[in-house]
């Protein structure tokens, strides 16, 4: 996957998440759990649903990489 | 022969509407099955029926509202012959006795005297039905499929203006998706149509505020909090995370659900209803657990028997009932009858939460934030992971020193997460 079928995927994912968030306002430097008011229980759906759809399974430990749009991009593009 | 009523899908519902039948009469049913849904105000409700048998009468209709309590179905047993078609004689109201059939003198005389029987009130057909149409009247409900009701709401389109092609007149989801296309430019959908996501919101917030302050006004809540160290639990934690799939997964919540539901267990006192002057502790532990929906408000839907659950299965089952919950589709047997509310902040909420019992629970479990915090232990200053757990307890039930140990159980079974 490029970056740009990354970051779909991965818009994809906080849609099925937070579907009345609006994504595509979302700014790529923005801390995700804070501005779609994402909890735990949330964030472990979308990691979920990142697996699902790009096969890579982000351990626990790496979540600090996945505050904002870019850094999951970024955390899925060197692993893809 | 029995009657399904309207269920309390929670203490602050007082009627509901019965938005769509999913039986018939002469439908066989078990216990179990989804027979209708119902919109609490907060949520379309999928209802279980909690007995086998036949559906023998349908008593309310599709779009109409009646207080929790109204018998809405006649059942019989699986087996039995249906009644004969009543005679409409036994359904219309009775006409008057014949005058003349008994002598008239010997009446008077034996009988004490009784207003005359024309008198007399027909036979009510049931009072029901008059509360229900003046209900539909006040509120207009409409017959919706759900689906159709929340893609209305996504697209701000107000169902009861739409004339429905679906089953018996129901608003369909295509109905309402015609009605909002074609997009009328410069002019937002929300500006042509009462919002029907705010009108919900403010039912849903007229509810919760009756429930809450009835909660104030009559419990005489007691507060105790203390601290307790999660570094052990966290650990366990990461370690049983780092060789598990990602589908099965902990979070902390898992195990301090947990903790809460085995020193429920321990403490009747905290884990019951406080009915007619006493307390009435609990059989089992079903623990409510808050869920706060993204556009506002808060909704405790049931996790049942959680102290019989081990921490993966409490962990399963609290992730789809939160789904769920935000989703709006919830099963009758998920709202009601828990026995002993928790609310977790999570961790981006605050420090700590006093919470608002819901009545005629007794008492509510709330956990702040976890965060690091200094911890003094054994003469050494060191940073531990911390969350403040809070019981809030109806004074009428308990006192302190029960809610004490019931806290000191919480953090003592939070010490060992390998047995949660």
């Amino acid at each position: 996957m490029n970056r740009e079928a990354l970051r779909a995927a991965v818009l994809a994912a906080l849609g099925d998440v937070a579907p009345e968030a609006e994504l595509d306002r979302l700014e790529p430097a923005a801390e995700l759990r804070e501005v779609l008011d994402l909890d735990s229980i949330d964030f472990l759906r979308f990691v979920q649903h990142l697996a699902a759809a790009t096969g890579i399974e982000v351990p626990e430990s790496d979540y600090a990489q996945l505050a904002t749009l870019e850094g999951v991009v970024a955390y899925l593009a060197a692993r893809s | 022969m029995s009657e399904f009523r309207m269920p309390s899908l929670g203490a602050d519902m007082e009627a509901g509407t019965l938005v769509e039948w999913r039986v018939r009469p002469g439908d066989a049913v078990r216990r179990g099955d989804i027979v209708a849904l119902v919109d609490t105000d907060k949520a379309v409700i999928e209802v279980e029926i909690w007995e086998d048998g036949v559906v023998d009468e349908l008593l309310v209709a599709a779009g109409q509202k009646v207080p929790v309590g109204t018998p809405l179905a006649r059942l019989r047993a699986a087996g039995a012959t249906p009644p004969p078609p009543a005679p409409a004689a036994v359904a219309a109201p009775r006409p008057t006795e014949k005058p003349g059939a008994a002598p008239r003198a010997a009446e008077a005389a034996a009988a004490p005297p009784a207003p005359p029987a024309s008198a007399q009130p027909p036979v009510a057909p049931a009072p029901i039905a008059v509360e229900a149409a003046a209900a539909a009247a006040a509120t207009r409900r409409v017959h919706a499929t759900p689906l159709a009701r929340r893609i209305a709401e996504s697209l701000g389109v107000d169902v009861a203006a739409l004339e429905g092609t679906g089953p018996g007149g129901a608003v369909t989801r295509a109905d309402v998706e015609r009605a909002a296309s074609p997009p009328r430019a410069a002019v937002a959908p929300a500006a042509l149509a009462p919002p029907a996501a705010e009108l919900r919101a403010a039912r849903a917030r007229q509810a919760m505020a009756a429930a809450m302050a009835r909660s104030k006004r009559e419990i005489p809540h007691y507060y105790l909090t203390t601290r307790i160290d999660l570094a052990h639990a966290l650990a366990w934690l990461a370690a049983e995370n780092a060789r598990r799939a990602l589908a099965d997964r902990l979070l902390p919540a898992a195990l301090l659900l947990r903790a809460v539901a085995l020193a429920a267990r321990e403490a009747p006192e905290m884990n019951g209803f406080f009915v007619d002057g006493t307390l009435r502790p609990a059989a089992c532990v079903h623990l409510g657990v808050g869920v706060s929906l993204r556009q506002g408000g808060l909704v405790a839907p049931t996790l049942r028997d959680a102290d019989t659950k081990n921490a993966s299965v409490v962990m399963r089952e609290l992730t789809d009932l939160v789904a769920r919950t935000r989703a709006g589709v919830l099963r009758s047997s998920e709202l009601g009858d828990a026995t002993l509310t928790v609310t977790n902040l999570g961790d981006q909420g605050a420090e700590s939460v006093h919470g608002v019992i819901y009545p005629p629970q007794v008492a509510l479990v709330g956990f702040g934030r976890i965060a690091e915090q200094p911890w003094a232990h054994d003469g050494f200053l060191g940073v531990r992971p911390v969350v403040v757990a809070t019981l809030a307890a109806d004074h009428r039930a308990s006192d302190g020193h029960r809610g004490s140990r019931f806290l000191a159980a919480v953090d003592r079974l939070l010490q060992t997460p390998e047995k949660l």
